[in-house]
């Protein structure tokens, strides 16, 4: 069961990782939109 | 599209969940393996969306050689991107399965082998694109993505044309498989499919997003120097 339970909660980890990483990215994108935005 | 995309989002984990409930409860346990089997619903769905990405950015590369559309350029970036994250669910989930059935992490069986080749190409494609500064990068990474595809046939057919470690297709090889494992698979299958998709989907914006800006800044430098003359 341990194996079952590593694969499927790796599998999740790395899929929440990737789709932070993205947020991130779109965090800081706004950011930088924002500044050429008040210029 | 902007409504559209929480609508999916909440259907695809409504998918996702319905999936995972089928796969670790409504499924029977299989006879010769026990509960680990159970890994072929992540294994196989995240195998089979992996493929599709990867055609999906094989498409994209044609249409930018083609027409050198920057919208293509950016869909074939993001589905490859999102494509090596499936890939990587695949290399991480088999090697977990064949353990505790193998008794061993990895062999240098074809199918094992052609399918870590194709994860080292798409990771080559994303490392050209992120490292090269040439103005020809696009058009390398289209070749390179075009030539990458070739392995995706290789890696499925692999285990039909050759006697390989990995087990044979148990659907559409001739196999029988229980109508409950049936169901749960397929689940899984558009489950991680939708998933995909939308994940691409946010890749894909976000690279757009990410040209708009990069280009206005490149705008506002030209006019400050200007402005200074």
């Amino acid at each position: 069961m341990s194996y079952l339970y590593a694969a499927y909660i790796l599998t999740w980890v790395i899929h929440i990782a990737y789709l932070g990483r993205l947020a991130r990215r779109y965090a800081r994108l706004r950011r930088e939109i924002q500044e050429l935005a008040k210029k | 599209m902007k409504r559209a995309f929480p609508i999916l989002a909440i259907l695809t984990a409504a998918l996702l969940s319905y999936g995972l409930y089928q796969a670790l409860v409504v499924a029977p346990t299989e006879k010769t393996m026990g509960d680990v089997q159970r890994i072929f619903y992540y294994h196989v769905p995240s195998a089979w969306t992996g493929g599709v990405l990867f055609f999906v950015n094989f498409v994209a590369s044609i249409a930018y050689l083609v027409r050198r559309n920057t919208k293509a350029d950016a869909l074939a970036l993001a589905s490859a991107e999102v494509g090596v994250l499936f890939c990587t669910i695949v290399l991480v989930t088999g090697p977990i399965w064949a353990r505790p059935v193998w008794g061993i992490w990895w062999t240098w069986d074809l199918r094992l082998t052609l399918t870590l080749v194709l994860w080292l190409i798409y990771v080559s494609y994303l490392l050209l694109r992120r490292f090269s500064t040439s103005g020809q990068t696009p058009v390398i990474a289209a070749v390179l993505a075009i030539l990458g595809t070739l392995d995706i046939p290789l890696v499925y057919f692999s285990i039909w044309f050759f006697r390989t470690q990995h087990p044979q297709p148990v659907i559409g090889g001739g196999g029988s498989i229980d109508p409950r494992m049936l169901h749960a698979f397929f689940v899984n299958l558009i489950a991680f499919t939708c998933f995909g998709a939308l994940v691409c989907w946010s890749r894909y914006r976000l690279e757009i997003l990410r040209r708009e800006v990069e280009e206005t800044q490149a705008l506002e430098s030209l006019l400050e120097v200007r402005s200074s003359r």
